[in-house]
């Protein structure tokens, strides 16, 4: 299963990439990363549709405040980071209010409902809250995005949620709560429910604890949303059958530490159990591979007895005296001496990835390692760098 | 005031900072200090108990340890609960398929799930059945909304049953000597970033204030500023390292780096971090621990050093 495929190959044969993996691990900067390597060495139109950037991150692609609306990352700004891209580079966050506006705009029967939803107290409120909105909302907006037929490729990073399963489960959730005993309860007309043998007590317990007047709002706002059932419930459907669709492919990013290892490789097993296409599995900022070789660790330990010796350190000296360096021989000793004991320490941490890597290696056609980098990645330039860690 | 000493904590942070850890750190330790204390998972992921190395928690808070007790909250059972407790309801056998219902309505309906949770919660808060509480919280974008319920639900629902308890149930939560909010964070650009923001939009959206921040995974710095110079320049000398320590030596060299690197980012991330909090809120400082450990040594480890830091027992 190790066979190298490289991530070259893997962008060109794609036109969508869902960028998955447990919060905290980089999604997003590993995603804007995607977007602008292929964006560079392939060329074409790519669209990077974000989450929640970090501000400067935000700032570079030009996405701040704009919503919805793909901004294209301007020249200039490629040319001051010294990039000379094949393709164009586009940029959009994933606005979830605008998002359901559009959904309304599009599904509504008419131009009543439509406004009706729209003006509803409680539509913003529900929106942002039920059936994995966000979620659901990134895979309707890939859909829609390359539906457009503007781009060569779409590449999407995913909310942060308390399960990376619930990307994958957001269209059938939409269906199904469309055809949900829930949403037929909410919407039996108010005088009509408490001569319903089966919902009876359920209102009677429902009124008393929650108000009948909430419950009215609440049925009221559904009987509009339930006139958009028809389009919502095909339209999820398509948006079902990206995922499996052969364009589609998944990235799973992690760091090597125990939770979101964990969590990625029961992301990738259920991908590979959905038949979805596993594309890759990105490690981010694992330590450098060097560390947990053969002989490091003797090193380690010999670099320590160095310290303390008075030969040994005079060599050394002797060498940063010969670069122009005058150090301080004790000065020298010290951090010797603490380097080679806080090597263990790392080492420890070290084989802990290691070993957490290669049960990654066997789900996923290839495990790309990028290091912890020395800055944030913030601008062009820097993504660039994480680029050339992807492509290694 | 000590941060145990409040009955009710709520433990946040972006996802992947070690939120839950913290949490079962901060509960060993009240547990440790004497107090009858039950900690609570909030998303039933499992991922507190594997942090005790003990079977998956249920709505019925269990004994873990000597005055430790913990739960997993489930809106279901909270559900049934507060029907027997406040609506005295007698047909709590028949209930299960209004309560999975009602649990789809709460779904919908804003704030319904979260004021049945942080109900129970501040319900075990008066009635004294323990002197702390601990809670696993919602992850920072999510925490707001779920100490805030009580309002959203004072503002959405005009009369009822549930906005009559919301008062009480905000009096516990908004009252900083009775509740506290530990917001855990790491030394990162994202982490912090989500810390400041939480910070900010807290009283306006919760009426709560934060109490303490916890920095997890800080790494020690080692060296001084002559030895950090001779530290960034060991590259220069690498064959006189090679001669007295072997090949190996450049292994030994890259992991120095990286730690260095890494912890001079961090460092950055931890200034900006006392820089934007407002003065006074305490920070703690839990070291990146580097061991091989996982479950409950790990938390022995972490609340071995907020006791330290926070001075208790």
């Amino acid at each position: 299963m190790a066979r190298q495929v490289g991530l070259d190959a893997l962008l060109a044969s794609k036109e969508m990439v869902l960028v998955t993996g447990s919060g905290g691990v980089g999604k997003t900067t590993v995603a804007a990363a995607l977007a602008l390597s292929a964006a560079v060495h392939q060329g074409g139109k790519v669209l990077v549709l974000t989450v929640d950037p970090a501000r400067r991150l935000a700032d570079a692609l030009g996405v701040s405040l704009l919503g919805n609306v793909a901004h294209r990352v301007p020249d200039a700004a490629f040319t001051a980071a010294g990039i000379e891209p094949r393709g164009q580079l586009w940029a959009a966050m994933l606005d979830t209010k605008a998002g359901w506006d559009e959904l309304v705009m599009r599904h509504a029967p008419d131009a009543k409902v439509r406004n009706s939803i729209l003006s509803n107290p409680l539509y913003q409120n529900i929106t942002s809250r039920f059936v994995h909105s966000h979620d659901y909302l990134a895979m309707e907006q890939l859909h829609e995005l390359h539906a457009s037929g503007e781009y060569d490729l779409v590449v999407v990073d995913t909310p942060p949620s308390r399960n990376a399963l619930a990307i994958l489960d957001a269209p059938s959730r939409m269906i199904e709560f469309f055809g949900s005993r829930l949403l037929k309860w909410l919407t039996v007309p108010y005088r009509s429910r408490l001569f319903t043998a089966a919902s009876k007590p359920f209102y009677q317990v429902a009124d008393r604890v929650l108000g009948s007047g909430f419950l009215r709002d609440i049925a009221d706002f559904f009987v509009l949303f339930q006139a958009m059932e028809k389009g919502f419930v095909s339209r999820a459907r398509e948006v079902e059958a990206l995922l499996g669709d052969p364009r589609t492919t998944f990235v799973v990013v992690t760091t090597l530490e125990t939770a979101p290892a964990y969590e990625a490789e029961y992301l990738a097993r259920e991908l590979v159990r959905r038949r979805h296409h596993l594309g890759a599995v990105i490690a981010n900022r694992v330590l450098p591979a060097g560390i947990t070789r053969r002989g490091v660790a003797t090193s380690a330990r010999r670099l320590a007895e160095a310290a303390g010796d008075d030969v040994a350190l005079k060599g050394i000296v002797k060498q940063f005296e010969g670069a122009g360096r005058d150090v301080d021989r004790e000065v020298v000793a010290d951090v010797l001496t603490e380097v080679a004991t806080r090597f263990h320490d790392v080492a420890i941490v070290a084989s802990r990835e290691a070993e957490r890597r290669a049960e990654l290696a066997d789900l996923a056609p290839q495990v790309i390692d990028v290091p912890s980098l020395d800055s944030d990645v913030n601008d062009l330039a820097s993504l660039m760098a994480l680029v050339g860690h992807l492509r290694n | 005031m000590d941060l145990l000493d409040r009955q009710l904590l709520f433990v946040t942070g972006k996802g992947g900072v070690g939120k839950t850890s913290v949490a079962a750190a901060l509960a060993q330790l009240g547990a440790r200090s004497g107090r009858r204390t039950l900690v609570c998972e909030m998303d039933a992921k499992g991922a507190l108990a594997a942090a005790f190395d003990t079977a998956a928690f249920q709505f019925e808070p269990r004994r873990i340890d000597t005055g430790l007790f913990g739960m997993s909250m489930n809106t279901e059972d909270a559900l049934r609960e507060y029907l027997r407790i406040f609506v005295k309801l007698p047909l709590v056998g028949r209930i299960g398929p209004l309560a999975r219902t009602f649990d789809f309505v709460a779904d919908a309906a804003p704030g319904v799930k979260e004021i049945l949770a942080v109900g129970k919660l501040a319900y075990e808060v008066r009635e004294r059945h323990y002197d702390l509480v601990v809670v696993d919280a919602e992850a920072t974008g999510h925490i707001a909304a779920q100490i805030g319920a009580p309002r959203v639900i004072g503002e959405l629902v005009k009369v009822g049953m549930v906005r009559d308890q919301t008062k009480w149930v905000s009096d516990i939560l908004e009252d900083p000597t009775r509740t506290g909010l530990v917001i855990v964070t790491t030394p990162e650009e994202m982490p912090v970033s989500e810390t400041i923001d939480l910070i900010g939009r807290l009283d306006r959206e919760a009426g709560v204030a934060p109490s303490t921040i916890v920095a997890n995974r800080v790494l020690p710095a080692l060296f001084d500023r002559r030895q950090s110079d001779v530290v960034d320049r060991l590259d220069e000398v690498e064959p006189a390292l090679v001669d007295v320590a072997g090949p190996g030596v450049r292994g030994v060299l890259a992991a120095a780096h990286a730690t260095e690197a890494r912890r001079r980012v961090g460092n950055r991330h931890l200034e900006r971090l006392r820089d934007e909090i407002p003065p006074g809120l305490p920070v703690v400082y839990v070291p990146e621990l580097f061991t091989r450990a996982t479950g409950r040594r790990v938390v022995s480890l972490i609340a071995s050093h907020l006791a330290d830091e926070l001075d208790v027992v």
